[in-house]
This record gives C-alpha cells, structure tokens and sequence, in this order.
C-alpha cells in the first residue's frame, strides 16, 4: 500500500526555565494509505508533541523541530515555510483536539467555523461553501443541520461538539486526519459513539488517521497498527494483533496488564510503579530501566538496538539479544 | 539556538552491541526505591516565591526603590537644618544648590525637606489604605465566600451597589463634606476602596472551600472561625498581597489628585500632591525644579510599586506566569 | 437577556437613588451648607435656594421634592453666581468635556489594543518587553504629572501646539494625550494578558490547524474573545477618564463641566457640587449599564447563562 506519512528520526526540544526538554528524541513512524495508526503512552510521552511536529503546530518558541524529517507524500514537512504548510493544514492533513468544549470558538456560528477553512482554500462561493457544511453535519450526524449552522458552540453538547470538530476537520477531504485524544474528555457511551463514527468516515472517505491516545481500549476499537511511545521515543510498535497479544516491551506489557480486561476475567490489574524519567536530562540507557520489572545492566548503560521481529513488529529493548535470552534461560 | 547533543558517554559505555560485556546482561537486582527517585530539590511555595521574584529585576528595582524612599521618609527630614513648614521669603524660587538640594518654593521653602515630607504623607496614606482595605476587605470577603448562600448573596448585592458608585466621586463627595485632612483623606479612600479586595478573597474563598483539606477541617468539628484563619487565609495570601501592592499606588495617586482639587492635605503640611499643585505655575516661570521633584516621586513611587505588585503577581502564581 | 437587562436596570436605578441620597443627607449635615438656613449675602440667591430646595419644609419633604427634581433634571441655582444654574453651567460644560471624553477613549482603546496585540504576538520579544515597559510607565505617571510635562516639552520649548484652551483641534491634542495615556496603558496591558491567554485556547490551535492566515486568526477567532476584558472595565475606565477631566481642565483651562465642578468644590458651591455630582454618577451608572449590555452582546454564551442560571 502507498506510503503517505514517514517520520524519520523526529526530536523536538522545548526550551524553558529550568533548561531543554527533549520531548521528542528520535521518532520513527511511517503510515499507509486508509490506514490507522494510534500512537499510545503516558501523558509527557512526546505522543502529543509528534502529532502537533507533524502539522509543525508546536508552539515555536519554545518548541523546536532540532532533528529529522517528516515526508508527507513527497513533500519534507519540516522543510517547508510557514506559508505552505498553511496550504497543507486542514486541506490535506486536518487535526482534531482533545477538548470539543474548547476546540470551538466560542463567539462564532458553528458554520462560519465549519465554512472558513473552505473559503479560505476552495475557491467557492458562500452558498456552496454552506451547501457542502451541511453535508458534513449530516455525514457526522448532526439532526436539523441547517438551523444547527448558525448556532453557537455553548449550544450544543459535548458529543455533538465533537461530531462537529470531525465535521470541519473533514470538511476539505483531507488525506490525513490527526486526532489528538478525541474521546478523552467524553462520557464513555458518546466515546463509543464517536469511534463508530471515525470507522464510518474512513470506510466512506479512505482517509489516514493517526490516533493519539493514552486509552487502550479506544485502540483496541479502530486502530491497525499501535506505536508505543515512551520518554520521547517509540519503544514498539507493530499491527494491534501483535501489540494486544504477543507484546514484547516490558512497557508495553505493563501497559496492557494496567488496563481491565474483559476478555481476561479474574486477572488482577498490575500497575507500573514509579514515573517516567524527567526530560531535561533523559538517560543515556532505555529510559525505562528505572520501572522495569526485567531490567539488566545494559539498560542503564546503552539504549537498546531497534529489533525488527515481524514485516510489522519492531522494538527497542535488549531482552531481544541473544545474550539475554540466554540468561534468562538459564 | 544550539542544540546540546547528548553523546556525554562514560569511558566504560561500549560504542556497539557486540562490545557490550555479557554480564551486563543478568537480571539486575532491583531495589526498592530505585523506581521512585525525585531528582530536583524541594521548595516551599514562600521560598519558590522569592526565587522568582528575586530573578524579576524590575520588581528588585521596584522594591530597593521604595526601601530607600522608606528610609528617606524617616531619616530624611532629620538631616535637614529645614523645617517643612517654615519659609524664608529672600530664598524663594532658588534653584538646586548645595544649600537647597532641590532649590526653594515661591515662600522660600526647602523642596528637599518638603519632599520628604511628602513621602511621609503619601507612603503613609498609601499604606493606611492599604492596610485597612486588607482588614475591611478580608473579613467581609471571607465571610461571604465562606458562609455561601444567602449571606454570600446579600453581601455581594452590596457589594455590586458600591462597586457601581464611582470611587473618586464619593471620594470627593465626602471629603467636602468631612473637610480635608490626613484622616479624613484616609477614611474616604477606604469608604469604598474594599469592595476590590472584598471581591478577591470571596473568590478565593470559593475556590479553596471546596479542597479536601477545608471539608476535613469541618468534618472535625472545628469553628468557622479558625477555619478562616488556619485554613483559608494562608492559601488566598497571593492575591491578596498582590492586591494590597497595588492599591498603594492608587491611593498615592487619589491623594494626589485631591490635592489638585483643593481637597488635599492642607498647607502649610507638604504632600506631593500638594506640591505639584502649588507648583503649577511654573511651566511659564521657569521654576521647574518645583514641580519636578514631587512630580517624579509620586511618578516613581507609582511606577515601583506597580512593578513590585507584578513581580508579586508573576512570583506568587506562577500558574498564570506569562 | 431580557432578565439580565432588566435586572441590571433597576440595579443602576438603584444606584443612582443612593448617590441622590446620600448626596442629599451629606449636604444636609455639612454646617454652613445653604440646608443650614446661614443667609447668603445675597437676596437673590438665597430666594433662589430656598424655592428650590424647599427650605421652608420640613427634611423628609424637602427631600422627597429633591429626588423630584433630579427625576426632573433640575438641579437648581449656583450659590456664588447668582446668575447661573447647574443646568445652565451642565448645559455649556458637557459637550466640551464629552468632547474630550469621547476623543480620550477613542485613542486610548484604539492605541492601547494595538499596543497590547502587537506585545502578544511578540511575546518575550524586544518590542513586547519595550511596550509593556511603556505601558507600566502609562499606569505610573499621574495625568496632572503628564499634563505639565507635554505642556512645558511640546508646548512652551517646542512651541509646536497650543499650551491652553480648547479652540481648535490643535488645542485637543496635549490634554487628548495627558488623558488618555493611563487608560491607554491599563488597556494595552489587559489586552495583553488576555491576547496571550487566547492564543492559548484549543480553538485557536483549531484555526491554526485549519490553515488560515496569521492575521485571519488573531483578527477573526482571538482578538474578539481577548477584548471581553477590556469591555468588562469599559466602565471603570470611563469613570477614570471623567474625574481625570477634572484635573485636566483645570490645567488646560479648558472650559468644560470638570472646571465648574472643581470650581464649586474650592468656593463651596454646594448645589453645584450636589448637582455635577449626581449628573456624573448617572452618567457613569448609565455607561456601565451600556457596556453591560454590550458585553451580553458580544458574548453569545451570556444569553444562555443568565437564562438559566440564577
């Protein structure tokens, strides 16, 4: 399948009182056409800070893209001047946030938001611009869309918020759509109704999505393939198949031991213990040594070497050298 | 900007995976804290507070100034051979000179010793206002956030009525009717000057109430009172200090401007405000240095008070750091 | 809404009533104020006071007939010049002061918001830390203090404007300029913070992500939400402006209400105090009301709120 998205070596710093914060140190992802990606981890992971890179929609300063690249389609990103990225937002790569109570302006008519983007990159005219508005609502499910044009945000509810939030996100038919915790701030049954919603949307407009997410059930509802982040890096990923039964990052397995599990009843859940490490100094080791239950000598010293187990499966951990099996064997 | 690249390797970390060591690849020992380890040291919120402001250095500024003009203000006048009051008519309009610092008023006055006196005056109406805006303000925003309800609703109805009468007006009203003097000028700035103030605390009030820690004062049994005291008065000091920092200023500034009106303090007692007003005249007679010394010092007491209160703002919320 | 409006109505109805009021029953207690039956040296005057407080009545008449006669817009005559009336010296004071009232918030909203955005947009740059400066300085230095500056700077070394008086459009600037600065810089620095905050806000990240222009998002999506403070002290500033014309007549000689009302405030005209003193509290009661309803216009989550909650 055609390549429409690769990431290679991402870092970006932050710089602020207390120093640099290297919230990104290295990142490799790729994404396919029709395909969707969830990036998961902890809060501060970097998964945000990647997503936000991709658009170049880090706050600058203090954000900073120090390293890599970011090909969209044909096209480094990174490379590219503020204007022209301006022509690529929302028209081929467009971003939902996590809060639709403060992702709409709210001293705006819904369909003047929902129409700007398409004026402003389309050249149509008011009364297409509307047509097409109304369109979206309906594909997103919005009952009444005409008259729920020239309301305000406040007069909708959350769910409805963010069915509108996808709407003008889908408005210019991009080929990428970057959801940065969508369902993080719903109640749990509008979630459901919200991730039926973005499956209904890609079979319907074969759209990418990159899923940010620290839930895993979401990931386990519509993503294809799942990257781990941790400490600003990728720790694994793999197709979610792979992710969900055979993981191989003792972070990934913590992960999925922390979250209940209906399909295992009787598991006791495992937390992990402790904190991700601080990024003003990031280990020169595996960050996550400190918490790991398998942890060697090696991690502390040396990150690990990037493993390829399967087409799909990558991961950074050195209980997948040789010399480690063989202890643990033993 | 340069970014620092992390290649800060020890001697001993191997450049490759085959030179790794095979040990280093047993099972490490884990111990108990090693997940858990805080690496930057604890400040309290007082001592963090003055970290930040001690790095503000237009808020040090602010405060070394008005340190300095506090001990001017008590120190000044007594190294002056001058008194604040007496003229000498052959000296008047002289200009700076190493007898008269900062020259002599139309009656021969010395400005030097006027303007400390003046700093008197305005420091202490200033901090008077301040101070009893804090006790007026305190108590009956403390009270209505805290008691909530009715009360609360009664309370701030009131406070909505004197906050729409506009402060100068009153201010002016009342002293015409009280007649000028440092106590009067006082008891006006504070009539209304403790609706700000008021508001502030209620809204912190509000806020805090809600914290497990006030609920488990309750639960205990312990009085409204000490509640008040123990509880929510050291967690709503932020605001608060920064609000008094400021109403200093806006207090200078209102003595100032009812010295303009008529309505200051009265001659032959020196305010700035009153200063300035007597000086007006100079702009055609050349005299500047009359109008310039009270009018700097109300400007730069203003200035470094306003600033302080910023830095205040910036070190004691660091939430709302900008 | 309509609740809202109404309910801020009778508030300023209110308020107005108490500065009537207390007003009344200030002057009543002042001794030798003209309530206290002291015979003014002149005839006329004092026939005049008395026909228009009503002081052969007793006090709770003679105050229902004054809360009469403000409803009426009557403020009765001057004591010190018998020739005038509050109305009369209101009526020739007023335009010339809301000239410059009006001129003073014009400059100061429009200077100090842009001076406040542009210092947003460059945040911990040069010109934000340069116009904050500027701005703290705004605050600092009293009106009366810039007054004499720009006079004796602009007018007397310079000699490029008029020093005094209000003839012409150049005689309009230095007191345009002496007024507006504090306003000015309260604005610049509100906008500021509140420009800094919006920028903030997930639906500017929105707008951004939608790839309209720099300029369409600050213009369109952040300045109308950042303005909402400055709207909220609209009306503090109009009350700041207006005692400032006080000074600020007076040192221009300008012949506007301030000058009168300072004029009958040193030569204890207590009618004309009385009388400026309850037509300014309207006035400014009346403007805050205003920006009140202007506030619930702008904002649309207002409507809402006020409906439901109470």
């Amino acid at each position: 399948m055609e390549k429409i998205l690769d990431i290679k070596d991402l870092h970006v710093s932050f710089t602020t009182y207390g120093g640099e914060v290297q919230a990104v140190r290295g990142v490799n992802l790729d994404l396919h056409k029709g395909e969707t990606l969830a990036i998961v981890g902890e809060s501060g992971c970097g998964k945000s800070v990647t997503a936000n890179s991709i658009m170049k929609l880090i706050p600058s300063p203090p954000g900073k893209i120090t390293q890599g690249s970011i090909h969209f389609k044909d096209q480094d990103l990174t490379k590219m001047s503020n204007k022209d990225i301006r022509k690529i937002r929302g028209v081929d790569i467009s971003m939902i946030f996590q809060d639709p109570m403060t992702a709409l302006n709210p001293t705006l008519t819904v369909g003047d938001q929902l129409t700007e983007g398409l004026k402003q990159h389309k050249k149509i005219s008011s009364h297409d611009a509307n047509e097409q508005a109304i369109e979206m609502l309906n594909l997103v499910g919005i009952p009444n869309p005409k008259e729920r044009m020239k309301q305000h945000p406040h007069q909708f509810s959350g769910g409805m918020r963010q069915r509108i939030v996808i709407a003008m996100a889908l408005i210019c038919e991009p080929e990428l759509l970057i959801a940065d915790e969508p369902t993080t701030a719903l109640d749990v049954t509008i979630q459901a109704q919200i991730l039926q919603l973005f499956n209904k949307i890609q079979e319907q407009t074969g759209v990418s999505i990159i899923l940010i997410t620290h839930d895993l059930g979401v990931v386990a509802k519509i993503a294809d393939r799942i990257a781990v982040m941790y400490a600003g890096k990728v720790i694994e990923v793999g197709t979610r198949r792979e992710i969900f039964y055979n993981p191989q990052h003792p972070y990934t397995q913590g992960l999925l031991n922390s979250v209940p599990r209906l399909d295992q009843r009787g598991d006791e859940l495992i937390p992990i213990n402790g904190t991700p490490p601080d990024l003003f100094s990031p280990p020169k080791g595996c960050p996550f040594t400190a918490r790991c239950p398998k942890a060697m000598e090696v991690c502390e010293n040396v990150y690990p070497v990037h493993t390829k187990l399967s087409e799909t499966q990558e991961v950074d951990c050195w209980l997948q050298d040789e010399r480690a099996k063989k202890y643990i064997a033993t | 900007m340069l970014t620092e690249t992390k290649e800060t390797k020890d001697q001993h970390t191997p450049s490759t995976s085959s030179e790794i060591p095979d040990e280093w690849f047993k099972p490490k020992e884990k111990d108990a804290e090693g997940a858990e380890t805080v690496v930057r040291p604890s400040l309290s919120y007082w001592q963090d507070a003055w970290r930040r402001l001690r790095g503000n250095t237009l808020a040090m500024a602010g405060l070394v100034f008005l340190i300095l003009l506090g001990l001017m203000a008590i120190f000044g006048p007594i190294f002056s051979p001058y008194t604040v009051s007496q003229g000498n008519l052959p000296e008047q309009n002289l200009p700076p000179s190493a007898d008269h610092w900062f020259g002599t008023d139309n009656l021969g006055r010395d400005v030097f010793t006027r303007t400390w006196y003046g700093a008197r005056i305005s420091l202490f109406v200033g901090l008077m206002a301040a101070i009893i805006d804090f006790f007026i303000g305190v108590t009956y925003g403390g009270i209505a956030g805290y008691k909530g309800g009715r009360t609360d609703n009664v309370m701030m109805r009131i406070i909505e009525i004197l906050y729409g009468l506009p402060y100068l007006l009153v201010v002016i009203l009342l002293l015409v009717v009280l007649g000028p003097s440092l106590f009067t000028i006082i008891v006006a700035l504070t009539v209304t000057g403790w609706v700000g103030m008021a508001r502030i605390v209620r809204g912190q009030v509000l806020q805090i109430k809600q914290n497990e820690f006030v609920l488990a004062s309750q639960s205990f049994g312990t009085k409204t009172s000490r509640i008040i005291r123990k509880n929510l008065l050291p967690n709503t000091m932020g605001p608060i200090i920064v609000q008094m920092t400021l109403t200093v200023p806006t207090a200078i500034f209102a003595e100032a401007f009812l010295s303009f009106l008529g309505l200051g303090i009265q001659s032959p007692f020196a305010s700035w405000g009153v200063m300035a007003n007597d000086a007006l005249g100079v702009i055609l007679s050349g005299d500047w240095w009359r109008l310039f010394f009270p009018a700097f010092f109300i400007s730069a007491t203003m200035f470094a008070f306003n600033v302080l209160g910023d830095g205040l703002q910036d070190a004691l919320d660091p939430k709302l750091r900008r | 809404m309509i609740k809202y409006i109404v309910k801020r109505f009778f508030l300023m109805i209110l308020t107005i009533f108490i500065i009537a009021t207390l007003t009344f029953f200030l002057m009543n207690a002042i001794p030798g104020s003209p309530f206290n039956e002291e015979k003014t040296s002149n005839a006329v005057v004092q026939e005049n006071l008395e026909k228009h407080f009503n002081l052969d009545k007793p006090l709770p008449v003679q105050y229902v007939l004054y809360l009469k006669s403000i409803v009426t817009f009557d403020f009765g005559p001057s004591i010190k010049q018998p020739t005038e009336t509050v109305n009369s010296l209101l009526g020739r004071g007023f335009p010339i002061s809301a000239e410059l009232g009006i001129w003073t918030i014009l400059v100061a909203l429009i200077s100090g918001i842009t001076l406040g955005v542009v210092a947003a947009l460059r945040h911990n740059k040069l010109i934000d830390y340069t116009a904050m400066t500027i701005a703290v300085l705004g605050i600092s230095i009293p009106n009366f203090v810039l007054a004499t500056l720009v006079i004796q700077v602009i007018a007397v070394d310079l000699k490029l404007l008029p020093a005094a008086t209000w003839n012409s459009p150049q005689h309009m600037i230095l007191p345009i300029i002496a007024l507006a600065t504090g306003p000015m810089a309260i604005i610049a620095r509100l906008t500021r913070s509140s420009m800094l905050e919006t920028l903030t806000q997930d639906y500017i990240k929105t707008a951004r992500a939608k790839g309209l222009s720099p300029f369409k998002i600050v213009v369109k999506h952040a300045l109308r939400n950042a303005l909402m403070p400055v709207v909220t002290i609209l009306g503090t500033l109009l009350a700041g402006i207006l005692t400032g014309t006080f000074v600020i007549e007076k040192i221009f000689a300008i012949p506007g209400m301030g000058k009168y009302f300072v004029q009958g405030i040193n030569q204890r005209d207590y009618p004309v105090i009385m009388g400026t003193t309850v037509f300014y509290s309207t006035f400014l009661v009346l403007m805050l009301f205003l920006v009140d309803i202007m506030y619930g216009v702008l904002d649309p989550r207002i409507k809402l709120h006020k409906k439901g909650g109470e």
